[in-house]
């Protein structure tokens, strides 16, 4: 029987390499429901909802998983910058996409778009 | 300049922070060239990306005012001159085109050393060219003079009525 302890006194994974394996993980797992969202969500702003908000997370996840792996040298400031920027970065971009969509008309979904907005209100 | 219905406090905003740092990766993107990925036409892409995000978040005319796009096709020549006379000059002292090693005599310095700031001044040359080149073709697509029908349009009294807030 295997466990985290017998891992680490064994010497075959540093504990380093173990939150290293944990949030990436972590990240694919946000990629992946990021992904579903965009395929399965309805419109433009559900899509981006789900893309802007996880892809955002899963990239830091996996680029702090790779400091991790690294240790503390430069490779692993250049990685932290990454983060940084792509954590200003991506929300910006989502931002201005979803704005000039909603600039150009592109209506949101609704679930009975056929009804006006005064009865939708009403329901 | 953007009409008010585009101007974007946050796009601006952050903007402004982030070119300084894009262009200061562009140019260690452009010397670091020979030692990692990278290089010339890649860092010049980036400096012209962060032009582009310049035209993009405060329209046109602050770019045209830094860069106008005549001084940005002499600088382009001028990289090109500087790749080509780079090249030259190892034909001139008795080597092949772009033999950098035929420079150390002019330069003063170790061969090895003599290689190196061969292909630096080569990369110079390259991101100055391709940084102007994609300049001028972001101006010439995207420009104010392309399509000024289609910006009239969009920014009407009527069509910002129809994409004003929508009921609560």
């Amino acid at each position: 029987m295997l466990t985290l302890s017998h891992l680490i006194s064994a010497g075959d994974f540093a504990i380093n390499d173990i939150c290293a394996i944990v949030l990436i993980i972590g990240g694919l797992f946000f990629f992946f429901t990021s992904t579903i969202g965009l395929l399965r969500f309805p419109d433009l702003y559900s899509r981006m909802h789900a893309t802007g908000k996880g892809d955002t997370l899963a990239v830091l996840l996996i680029v702090s998983g790779a400091i991790c792996h690294h240790g503390v040298n430069l490779n692993s400031a250049k990685l932290l910058l990454i983060a940084i920027f792509i954590f200003i970065a991506n929300p910006t971009g989502t931002h201005a996409i979803a704005r000039a969509a909603y600039r150009c008309g592109i209506k949101p979904w609704l679930k009975n778009a056929d009804l006006k907005a005064e009865e939708r209100i009403d329901q | 300049m953007l009409t008010k219905i585009y101007e974007n406090l946050i796009v601006k905003t952050i903007c402004r922070i982030m070119i300084p740092f894009i262009q200061i990766y562009a140019l260690y993107v452009i010397a670091h060239g020979h030692y990692s990925p990278g290089g010339g036409f890649q860092g010049g892409v980036i400096l012209a990306a962060a032009l582009a995000l310049i035209f993009l978040a405060y329209g046109q005319e602050p770019v045209v005012r830094r860069l106008t796009p005549n001084l940005a096709l002499s600088l382009c020549g001028i990289g090109v001159f500087i790749y080509a006379g780079t090249g030259l000059l190892c034909l001139l002292s008795g080597g092949n085109f772009l033999d950098y090693a035929r420079l150390a005599p002019i330069l003063g310095v170790a061969i090895p050393r003599a290689r190196s700031l061969g292909i630096f001044g080569v990369e110079i040359g390259v991101g100055l060219a391709v940084m102007t080149a994609m300049y001028s073709i972001i101006i010439d697509v995207a420009g104010n003079s392309a399509s000024p029908d289609r910006h009239a349009a969009s920014s009407s009294p009527e069509n910002l009525n129809n994409n004003a807030e929508p009921a609560a």
